[in-house]
């Protein structure tokens, strides 16, 4: 083609100069669409705390609420289902809960405020689908003879203890999130909100 | 009578003097010249592009009834799902479009998976049809993200699941990962803002992105003509005429065969569509018949089947890696599975393109490959604890089956050129 002799080197860097800024605005334009499929400002302001009474919550039993559109499991625990904790601590990839999958304040053995009461997002933390619970013990529970009370994904089969702890060798990375949570006498929880707040 | 072919005649000139009409149906068409070998798999070409009319079709006439929005009508049922409803039982003849565009979407990908491998029997991938196949690939991934994004709109428990579980993937990607699935859709949780996005993304940015695309596929195959059953060129061997010896004219030639296919496919298509439009929980899952509930995941969640063979390797990862957790490599596997096929004309160093003249290596490895593509396909559609007949566990199959998916295209350098293959003919054979 045209050798360097021919090319106008003043014209050549106005196209490259007009090129470049005409691309620049290109892309600047492109801001506001992309921007625009962030969560809105009301999507932002959709996430108030929930109140729950779990005065009717009796050992054994679990309550579903939806919190920002998630639901949140309330567990009330039995002293067998509590002691089947201190057995999974070698079967779990976190026993201690270092990942900071819930708050301090249930940064404990049992991951909650009340020893007895769990409450957790019941959404796995591998691509979130929501664990169905398999508190039956053993053979009966359809996962295995030892089995110690739980929850399985149906997605892609992650197990997880009674404190939501993610057993070794799943799918699921993390331990169940511990949504921040607080209670206003014995038996009403408010779940979204917590003393530091 | 001549007075009106006459008026024709100068009409078309008129055109002709402002439009490429007679040298674009010459050049694609009356003069575009095919191997005249073609065989059962070059139905599925012009059956992908019926397929994709039909989707369209029906598409818009979907959309003047459909409601994407997520909210929950006087009786409690999301609006989204009560249209569809409304669609299948109020509308007139609603059914039968709603039904023909589901069924469309399976047919759609038996087509393309029978199109493509099509191309890995004859080698039409290979010099210089790079680009006519990776145009191709992008076609498939344009196909797959269409069909994700409608599987949302019914608005009933798999959509709002798969959902769920597919946006999540890219929140597997490490740093950007939870916002970029935030983004994705547009609340903390898949909602109504996200269904409305999915709404747009499938009913016109995907589809023009596919037309597109097709558009760039036919037009890379005509430039550089279609291969055949026996994977030799046949613009080598020309007449005086400058016509290939080996080559007919697409019409009428094909267009009457391909008349044949599209009669056959119509056919069968009708009999899934009156007596078997759920296709027995495999084209329209029995879960996605209640509405969605964001509170609870059904017991057993598995993909459309054309998903499942991916979906098996996705799940087929369990071990973290470089401290990178194990559904980040989980998600990279699957994204690599569909990727490693656009690279097949890199990977293929056979001296012979088409299956008839490649040797023993080629043959096993192709059919094992198939074999356990339908294996994953299958492991897929059931639960991570699938034992088969109760005492092989699943899970290590689908592990050995997704090392084999890769190693079968990153081997292939060396097992394509080890191959004995038997000379190719100079003029194509009819079988």
């Amino acid at each position: 083609m045209s050798s360097d002799e021919t090319v106008d080197s003043g014209r050549r860097n106005l196209l490259v100069a007009s090129a470049a800024v005409g691309g620049v605005a290109g892309v600047v334009a492109a801001i506001p669409f992309g921007l625009s499929m962030l969560p809105s400002e009301r999507a932002k302001a959709a996430g108030a705390p929930v109140e729950v009474d779990i005065s009717d919550l009796l050992p054994g039993q679990m309550k579903t609420v939806e919190w920002r559109g998630k639901p949140v499991w309330i567990i009330n625990r039995t002293t067998e289902q509590l002691a089947s904790l201190r057995k999974t601590d070698d079967l779990v990839s976190d026993p201690k809960s270092e990942k900071l999958m819930q708050p301090e304040y249930c940064q404990n053995e049992t991951r909650s405020i009340k020893p007895d009461i769990l409450v957790a997002v019941g959404i796995c933390t591998h691509l979130g689908c929501s664990p169905t619970e398999k508190f039956k013990t053993g053979a009966e529970s359809g996962i295995s003879a030892d089995w110690p009370g739980g929850f399985i994904c149906p997605c892609h089969g992650s197990t997880f203890d009674l404190a939501g702890r993610v057993y070794k060798s799943k799918p699921a990375p993390d331990n169940l999130e511990v949504p921040p949570h607080m209670y206003l006498g014995d038996a009403k929880l408010v779940i979204g909100l917590d003393k530091k707040a | 009578m001549s007075t009106i072919n006459d008026g024709l005649k100068s009409l078309l000139g008129w055109v002709d003097a402002r439009f490429p009409l007679t040298s674009n149906w010459k050049s694609h068409v009356s003069e575009y010249y095919a191997p005249k070998n073609f065989n059962f798999w070059y139905f599925f070409g012009s059956l992908a592009m019926l397929v994709l009319v039909i989707q369209i079709v029906t598409g818009i006439f979907l959309v003047m009834h459909f409601k994407p929005d997520a909210t929950l009508n006087a009786s409690g049922v999301p609006i989204a799902f009560a249209s569809v409803e409304y669609i299948m039982r109020d509308v007139p003849w609603g059914w039968l479009i709603r039904y023909m565009h589901s069924t469309g979407a399976s047919a759609f990908f038996v087509v393309i998976y029978l199109h493509m491998f099509r191309g890995f029997l004859y080698g039409s991938y290979r010099k210089p049809r790079e680009l006519v196949w990776i145009f191709g690939m992008l076609i498939f991934l344009c196909l797959m993200a269409e069909a994700f994004f409608g599987y949302l709109l019914p608005w009933g428990q798999m959509s709002y699941w798969g959902a769920q579980v597919i946006v999540n993937l890219f929140s597997a990607i490490p740093l950007i990962g939870p916002d970029l699935s935030l983004w994705i859709r547009g609340d903390y949780v898949v909602g109504d803002a996200t269904l409305n996005r999915f709404f747009a993304f499938h009913v016109i940015a995907v589809p023009l992105v596919l037309v597109g695309l097709v558009a760039a596929h036919i037009l890379a195959l005509h430039e550089v003509g279609s291969n055949n059953p026996d994977g030799i060129e046949i613009k080598k061997k020309k007449g005086a005429d400058g016509i290939p010896l080996d080559g007919i004219a697409f019409h009428p030639y094909y267009t009457v065969k391909d008349i044949v296919g599209t009669v056959v496919f119509l056919a069968v298509f009708s009999i899934v569509l009156f007596f078997m439009p759920e296709g027995g929980g495999y084209f329209l899952e029995y879960n996605n018949f209640f509405p969605a509930d964001p509170l609870q995941t059904p017991p057993h969640i598995a993909p459309v089947w054309y998903f499942t063979p991916y979906y098996s390797i996705l799940r087929a990862v369990t071990y973290p890696l470089f401290g990178i957790d194990a559904k980040f490599w989980g998600v990279a596997a699957m994204g690599a599975s569909t990727l490693i096929i656009a690279l097949l004309p890199w990977l293929d160093r056979s001296p012979v393109k088409s299956i008839r003249y490649r040797g023993p290596i080629t043959k096993v490895l192709l059919s094992l490959f198939v074999i356990s593509f339908f294996i994953l396909g299958f492991l897929g559609t059931k639960p991570p604890s699938y034992e088969f007949f109760g005492m092989i566990p699943g899970a290590p199959v689908a592990q050995l089956l997704s090392l084999y998916y890769f190693l079968f295209f990153i081997t292939m350098p060396v097992w394509s050129s080890l191959d004995r293959c038997k000379p190719e003919p100079d003029r194509v054979t009819s079988k």
